[in-house]
């Protein structure tokens, strides 16, 4: 069966000031859809097929076409589920705590993932993520490549990601990532990424 | 003087943009004597207006393209190299790009940033002459068969890199032409982590940041808008140095 690009769960410009509406549009309507449909041209037809994402990522990994793709294609669903506007400042519960546990503190997580989106060179994603057990990791990796491929970043399952491909901000940013990194901080929806924590831990 | 030759075939010296102290620049020469001051790294001019190639390229492009990311690129490489030449011994930046080893992040990332931008400006400069010099005509059909092979070549390398990165016209040392891409900032010149080494002579930036504001996601269309913007002099000029390697 083939994939399928679901609408966003908010409007385009629902994360202004944040990230523009042209952004999102363009980002959600054309790089998504376009991993989406070269993803399924990249499978119809071969063991991959039927496969869950998740699967297709781990078991098509030497096929470029569909490393890319399958990458793009997971990343960008996780990136427009773990925003939304008003998000809250930080995390609780079990998460807050995980994250208190590896950094210290939100602030140095905070720090923390700021410096790996900033540092990626070129087009790629930072993530959290988690462990089996609990443990939480930051991390980055290259283009549309993510932590549940396999050698890829810090391992675990990704948990929150930001996009840090020129395409993600450069309309409203150019070349001030910092300034895009620390605005995503804004509208992140703690709410999803601990439920993602829960079912990964 | 090999460094020197070296300095001359990247297609550097001519300008003088680029050029960096070049006396005495193998060990060799310098025994005995005081190593010569190195001079951090730069902003080229770009020599021509940032509107000069609208509509292909747009003006906010260019600008925020040569005073933000290559001079960030300058910036960080100065401060990796911290006022010394590289390994000693290189003090221009196609030499350093010649010696930079996969796992020096830094410097591989930034001096291929300088040198590639460096370039890129001058092979695609404005010009109201869009013949091919000869000499490079000849190579062109003998290593292609044809211009619009070649073109389809570079589209074709340009489109299919992923993520961040360059298509180029390299120069093998046996002195046939090729085609083909790098990730990232890296190029031809560094022998040490590309499949393909050589000297490049013509290149295509498909980092986001070159085409974004004006093409978005449509990098096709960038890619066809930079092929008939050649300044075939300029690749010709590179070209001629290259092959007196």
């Amino acid at each position: 069966m083939a994939f399928t690009l679901e609408p966003l769960p908010y409007a385009y410009n629902a994360l202004e000031p944040h990230i523009d509406a042209r952004t999102m549009e363009i980002h959600h309507g054309k790089h998504h859809a376009a991993y989406t449909t070269n993803l399924n041209n990249a499978i119809a037809g071969t063991d991959l097929e039927n496969l869950s994402i998740e699967e297709v990522m781990i078991k098509g990994f030497d096929r470029m076409p569909v490393r890319n793709n399958g990458g793009g294609f997971y990343n960008h669903n996780l990136f427009w589920d773990i925003l939304t506007p008003g998000g809250a400042k930080a995390p609780s519960g079990e998460l807050a705590a995980a994250i208190d546990a590896a950094y210290g503190s939100f602030d140095a997580f905070k720090e923390e993932f700021t410096k790996a989106a900033t540092t990626r060179f070129g087009s790629g994603w930072a993530w959290l993520c988690a462990h089996k057990g609990g443990k939480v990791e930051v991390c980055s990796s290259a283009n549309q490549d993510n932590p549940l491929m396999p050698g890829i970043g810090c391992g675990g399952a990704p948990i929150l990601g930001i996009d840090v491909w020129e395409h993600a901000y450069y309309l409203h940013y150019q070349n001030r990532r910092p300034d895009y990194i620390g605005a995503f901080f804004n509208v992140i929806n703690w709410d999803k990424v601990a439920a993602r924590y829960a079912a990964a831990k | 003087m090999k460094k020197r030759t070296f300095l001359k075939t990247a297609g550097l010296l001519g300008t003088g943009l680029l050029l960096q102290p070049v006396i005495g620049c193998s060990n060799k020469l310098l025994q005995g004597h005081a190593l010569p001051a190195f001079t951090p790294f730069s902003l080229p001019p770009l020599g021509y207006a940032y509107n000069a190639l609208e509509p292909a390229v747009d003006a906010l492009t260019m600008e925020i393209h040569h005073t933000k990311h290559h001079q960030a690129y300058i910036d960080k490489l100065n401060k990796a190299l911290n006022g010394q030449a590289y390994k000693g011994t290189a003090f221009g930046i196609a030499e350093i790009c010649a010696l930079v080893e996969a796992n020096d992040a830094a410097v591989r990332n930034n001096a291929g940033g300088h040198y590639n931008h460096s370039m890129f400006w001058k092979w695609i400069a404005p010009t109201t002459d869009n013949s091919i010099p000869v000499d490079l005509q000849t190579r062109i059909n003998s290593d292609f068969g044809s211009l619009t092979e070649l073109k389809k070549q570079l589209s074709d390398a340009a489109k299919n890199r992923f993520g961040s990165g360059w298509a180029w016209l390299t120069v093998h040392k046996d002195g046939h032409l090729f085609v083909s891409s790098t990730p990232n900032q890296d190029n031809p010149l560094m022998a040490a982590l590309v499949e393909q080494p050589g000297t490049p002579i013509f290149g295509i930036d498909v980092w986001e940041h070159a085409y974004y504001l004006n093409y978005q996601n449509r990098r096709a269309d960038y890619i066809a808008a930079i092929l008939e913007r050649i300044n075939w002099q300029a690749v010709f000029e590179s070209y001629t140095l290259a092959i007196q390697r």
